[in-house]
């Protein structure tokens, strides 16, 4: 009967239906004083001259224009971040999308190769891993043995201005796993009459990849590019670890700067600049990706 | 007699070998395809085990994977640790930091995800998109106003940075995980526990969370990978050695040496990696399913 005459006082929601926030309350609290408040907050320190234990001094827009205008390091940092995250998505992306495509077949043992293959994308972010990639690419690291042995002119991996960024990306590419697994389940979901029926017509391999596999498995491989883009955009431990944003700063990602001008100096305003730089770039990219997303990620339940 | 019965078979099926042979070639170059990615793959780890036992002179001259000389000493000076402190110190900083952090991160991720599927309540789409849009906030816009904020509660360089978010469920991946997770459960489950009288509470802990064990079981290994191998966070909150996961420790391990021993950091290092393999390898499978549906969205 209660129940009745609650259902007519509000007609959406049951008194049980309110009992929702006291589960909710957690992610309440935790958005609105450690995402919400942040968020805002970092935005007002922007605009300040801030310091650990100094009061906020309002500025306006200086500590912006002294990155665009004064500051050698951020064009530099801004593109090495953007190039970062240009040659590891896509490398990565591909790698995995290729290797994924490979193990999707009745082989025996699939299961182990799939295991073994994922193993390097449990280190991500790993400094352990990151010292042994730097020991590995020194200039007498085991690489150049290698290459010497072979008759080969050395590269300076770590210490070439045009090189260090791309040794670095391909410890990111390394760890493809994560996409892999997602992507093989993708393609484990193409339902097989797609690919009978297109026997049938006479579709030659390409055709079937182009026609039923890509856009079968494009809302898989959408979220596997926004993912890895929001996350290497950000990347900070591995060219911290290996080159510290060297040779000549060619590998000083945003994250480092912000690392510097936050931890190092305590420049807690300049920083917040930096965050929202990276902020705005990811939200730029993010943006980017879900309008290009109508012309390639096909939902199955859209009409 | 073999022969000529092999022969007569041979003749019999020659359209069927014919075809049998294109496939077991083609199966043969797949398993040679399969090997030779896993060795690029697989080799900076098996280096990186083999160099934990070289001297410097073998790291830097020589491209064979096994040592000539032995140097399993390079083990009992990584133990040692720096600045007075040795690994099993480390380690159970590390233990002190990850498992509190994983199992609050369940909890709170579970109850969270519980409310979003099993009731219907004002706001409940907005609340939701907030969810999932922050999964997409990076987590540098909010690092500084939180450094301050931990720094007015003296909690820097505690552990507090760590659990409080877990607490308060800050990573949306894991109630999001969750949540498609419980879609799948069927209704009429709670429905009939609420008939007989359990609460809501009582529903989600004898009915709800025996079934959400392999679910709960991804995310928990999720958030320990996670947690063990964050750099960044870590160098931020966490100033003195004594406090030190294994993380910071393995930094230190290099940056206290003047002429560095790479076999004793590659040593460090291996340490280091050693517990997660043998995680992943006891707990694949949980791993694998939660990477293969983390990614689906229905």
């Amino acid at each position: 009967m209660t129940i009745q005459k609650t259902a007519i006082q509000e007609p959406h929601y049951s008194k049980r239906d309110y009992k929702a926030f006291w589960y909710l309350l957690p992610w309440i609290i935790g958005f609105i004083v450690l995402q919400l408040y942040p968020f805002i907050m970092s935005f007002v320190y922007s605009f300040c001259d801030y310091t650990v234990g100094s009061n906020l001094n309002f500025i306006g827009l200086d500590n912006y224009k002294e990155l665009f205008t004064h500051d050698r390091e951020f064009w530099n940092s801004l593109k090495v971040t953007v190039l970062f995250a240009l040659y590891t998505v896509p490398g990565k992306v591909i790698l995995a999308l290729l290797v994924a495509m490979f193990l999707n077949r009745n082989i025996k043992g699939i299961n182990l190769v799939r295991t073994l293959y994922y193993i390097p994308s449990l280190f991500g972010g790993s400094v352990a891993i990151a010292l042994l990639w730097r020991l590995m690419f020194m200039n007498n690291g085991v690489f150049n043995t290698m290459m010497t042995k072979l008759g080969l002119p050395n590269i300076s991996f770590l210490g070439d201005t045009k090189m260090a960024l791309p040794t670095i990306c391909l410890l990111e590419i390394w760890q493809f796993g994560s996409s892999m697994v997602m992507l093989l389940a993708a393609l484990k979901n193409v339902p097989k009459e797609l690919y009978e029926a297109a026997d049938v017509d006479g579709g030659g391999k390409w055709a079937k990849f182009w026609h039923i596999t890509l856009p079968q498995i494009s809302p898989i491989l959408f979220f596997a590019i926004l993912n890895q883009m929001i996350q290497e955009l950000q990347n900070f431990t591995s060219p911290y670890t290996i080159t510290g944003g060297g040779p000549l700063k060619s590998t000083n990602v945003l994250g480092i700067m912000l690392y510097k001008q936050g931890f190092g100096y305590f420049k807690m305003g300049y920083a917040s600049a930096i965050s929202w730089i990276e902020f705005v770039l990811i939200l730029a990219f993010t943006l980017f990706l879900f309008g290009t997303s109508k012309f390639w990620v096909h939902y199955a339940d859209e009409t | 007699m073999i022969k000529e019965r092999v022969m007569i078979i041979k003749k019999e099926n020659n359209g069927i070998m014919k075809d049998k042979d294109v496939k077991d070639k083609a199966r043969v170059i797949d398993y040679v395809l399969i090997i030779i990615i896993g060795a690029v793959l697989l080799y900076p780890i098996i280096w990186m085990f083999f160099a934990s036992f070289k001297d410097n002179s073998e790291i830097f001259g020589s491209v064979s994977l096994l040592p000539t000389t032995w140097h399993p000493e390079n083990y009992i000076n990584a133990w040692k640790g720096s600045a007075g402190y040795t690994y099993s110190k480390f380690f159970i900083n590390t233990l002190i930091l990850v498992l509190p952090t994983t199992l609050l991160t369940l909890a709170s991720s579970t109850l969270v995800a519980y409310g979003f599927v099993r009731f219907n309540f004002p706001y409940k789409k907005l609340m939701f998109t907030l969810l999932l849009a922050m999964m997409m906030l990076p987590s540098t816009v909010v690092i500084i106003p939180r450094y301050m904020l931990y720094n007015q509660f003296h909690w820097v360089d505690t552990y507090m940075p760590f659990y409080a978010p877990a607490t308060l469920c800050c990573n949306s991946f894991f109630p999001y995980m969750l949540i498609q997770f419980l879609r799948g459960v069927p209704r009429d489950l709670d429905e009939s526990a609420y008939i007989d009288g359990c609460s809501t509470f009582q529903t989600l802990t004898k009915i709800l969370l025996p079934l959400m064990k392999p679910a709960l079981f991804s995310a928990g290994l999720f958030q320990f990978l996670w947690t063990y191998n964050d750099y960044f966070n870590s160098l931020i909150f966490i100033n003195s050695v004594k406090k030190y996961p294994i993380s910071l420790a393995v930094r230190l391990s290099l940056d206290s040496e003047s002429v560095v021993q790479w076999g004793k950091i590659m040593a460090v290092a291996f340490i280091a990696v050693v517990p997660l393999m043998i995680l992943f390898f006891a707990c694949q499978k949980y791993f694998v399913e939660g990477i293969a549906t983390s990614g689906m969205k229905n």
